[in-house]
């Protein structure tokens, strides 16, 4: 406003002159938001190197031999982190093998099958599914899922599968409700909102003629899909899987309550195991030594390092997904 | 369908549990030792505070780095880096945050507190906001930068008070939901504010807040605490899903506004 004045008084003066601030204050402008970009870069490295530096103790005093020791005994100061890793890795494998079915299910039922009434609401449902705070997955599934799993799933489960030869070994043990099964749902029912969406996303970018074509040419709803959809978005479902994968092994709080927290290896999934974020939740504030704490800082490191590799690995395939559909 | 299911039976299972528990009590008395009656106020305090300083903290900064990534590298390599890096955060698991806030405050300070737990916050607040600035920025047409630098207006000014005013609906969607995701969130407490059974408004001290006390009152073998736990579940969902209706009708107006 003052330079409007003032150009009517000594125009090419102020006019100047004010050139010159803006160019200052510009180049302030941009230094400023450059560091609050490298603000986002500084986090992540801070993030990994902190969690280095506070596992190096264990990881000096154990060496490779974390990560495939099943001990974790305080008392004699012994840890590894087999258990954890067992069970981060089981429950985040039955989730997905659970959730991707249904989310593909689901998604395509949005985007294909369903009335264009119900379209909205169910994905706004979805949606809403997926901010819920997972203390409150936890608590339901503590509460209710697993008694009604110990109730009725669990014998059910040992009495017609327990018998098998090898499959019998997944389904044995004394039927508690919480374990790595129960767990393994939670999960699953976590991590299908998000895969829906990347899904439902994806699957409404495939061109209409292309799927009108095939339909010309006489095939089936199933067909369609099939066919020429999944191929079409094949990189990105797979992106939205690997992204569902991520938020699978790095649950916290929903897994906490129903896994059970023991730290024994046992190949049966309906008994209790350990997870590497539940461990870590558990047990962070009873840590008495330094080594038991930098055992745990270590699992922690593991997780990162884990999960860092699979939202990468996503993240590739949905920038292939959109570089293809020309975004 | 299959979905709708389960987001019915844990809203039902929340409403059910919650819904008795609910007292005016919860918001006057504070957290009660085992066997005697209480409410949640110091958690609710707590949480509000703390949430309070993770979006003071987090949103200046995502605004900022989400300014730089739309306006000054749109397809620059630091650009794509950094965004790259954003999205790593957007979804690493909270606990690591927790540590890693941990590692640096907690463990330099020498005990718990409120500050710590805000900073952890912050640290997730940042991404979403980052990644909410930097899409909304670049929804808005390029005619109307291209005006505005073709009028002399320094490119500060041209953010100020021209594409910060276009996307800012966009902009506050993403604060929006940052403060729902923070609310649910309880691993980045835990190792950080922990939990304080009595009033404080220290924020040197460890400070009590809604997630931990939930998780705490859950897995303890005590009925009220149980019944507690509920009621706090069920402000919490509600506080969330309210949260995220107001977004989508935040969003749902400006991108009619745009087309």
């Amino acid at each position: 406003m003052s330079e409007i004045v003032s150009i009517a008084q000594t125009p090419t003066d102020r006019l100047l002159h004010s050139d010159s601030r803006d160019h200052r204050v510009d180049a302030m402008f941009h230094f400023a938001v450059k560091s609050c970009a490298i603000v986002v870069l500084i986090a992540l490295a801070g993030a990994a190197a902190s969690m280095l530096y506070g596992g190096r103790e264990a990881f000096s005093t154990f060496g490779w031999k974390f990560l495939w020791s099943s001990d974790w005994d305080p008392v004699t100061k012994q840890f590894g982190a087999l258990v954890p890793v067992y069970g981060t890795l089981v429950t985040a494998f039955l989730a997905m093998l659970l959730a991707v079915p249904v989310s593909f299910g689901i998604a395509l039922f949005l985007t294909e099958i369903s009335p264009l009434w119900l379209r909205t609401p169910t994905a706004t449902a979805i949606d809403l599914l997926a901010g819920i705070p997972s203390i409150i997955y936890g608590m339901w599934g503590l509460f209710v899922f697993v008694p009604y799993m110990s109730k009725h799933i669990d014998p059910w489960l040992i009495d017609h599968f327990g018998k098998l030869p090898i499959i019998g070994m997944l389904f044995s043990g004394p039927p508690m409700g919480l374990g790595m099964l129960t767990a393994g749902i939670v999960l699953a029912v976590m991590v299908i909102p998000f895969i829906t969406a990347v899904m439902r996303e994806v699957f409404t970018t495939v061109p209409t003629p292309l799927k009108e074509s095939a339909y010309a040419l006489g095939s089936t709803n199933w067909e369609v899909v099939w066919h020429v959809v999944l191929p079409y978005t094949r990189s990105a479902v797979t992106g939205g899987i690997f992204l569902g994968l991520g938020r699978a092994l790095g649950e916290t709080m929903a897994v906490t309550f129903v896994l059970g927290n023991t730290h024994r290896l046992s190949a049966s999934l309906l008994e209790p195991g350990n997870s590497i974020a539940a461990a870590i939740a558990n047990e962070f504030t009873e840590a008495d030594s330094s080594l038991y704490l930098s055992s745990l800082i270590a699992l922690g490191f593991l997780l990162f390092v884990v999960t860092f590799v699979v939202l990468a690995i996503a993240r590739l395939m949905l920038r292939r997904m959109a570089r293809m559909a020309g975004n | 369908m299959f979905g709708l299911f389960w987001l019915v039976w844990i809203l039902f299972t929340t409403f059910s549990k919650g819904l008795p528990a609910l007292h005016w009590t919860l918001f006057t008395k504070l957290t009660p030792p085992p066997g005697s009656d209480g409410g949640l106020l110091n958690a609710f305090v707590g949480s509000i505070i703390m949430s309070a300083m993770a979006i003071i903290i987090g949103t200046p900064i995502g605004i900022g780095a989400g300014t730089y990534l739309a306006e000054y590298a749109r397809h620059t390599k630091l650009g794509e880096t950094i965004r790259f890096v954003n999205d790593i955060l957007l979804s690493a698991p909270s606990i690591v945050i927790g540590l890693f806030v941990y590692s640096f405050t907690v463990r330099q300070m020498g005990h718990f507190s409120a500050y710590a737990g805000g900073i952890a916050l912050a640290f997730i607040v940042l991404p979403v906001v980052v990644r909410t600035t930097d899409e909304m920025l670049q929804l808005v047409p390029s005619a109307m930068r291209e005006a505005a630098l073709a009028l002399g207006v320094p490119q500060y000014k041209v953010v100020k008070q021209i594409l910060y005013r276009a996307a800012k609906s966009g902009i506050a969607t993403g604060v929006l939901l940052a403060l729902a995701r923070i609310s649910g969130e309880t691993a980045p407490l835990l190792f950080t504010a922990l939990n304080n059974p009595y009033w404080s408004l220290n924020l040197n001290q460890p400070m009590a807040n809604v997630p931990v006390v939930i998780f705490q009152y859950a897995m303890s073998p005590y009925e009220f605490w149980h019944q507690l736990a509920w009621a706090g579940a069920f402000v919490m969902t509600m506080l969330v899903l309210l949260l995220g209706i107001l977004s989508r009708t935040l969003l749902v107006g400006k991108r009619v506004k745009n087309a």
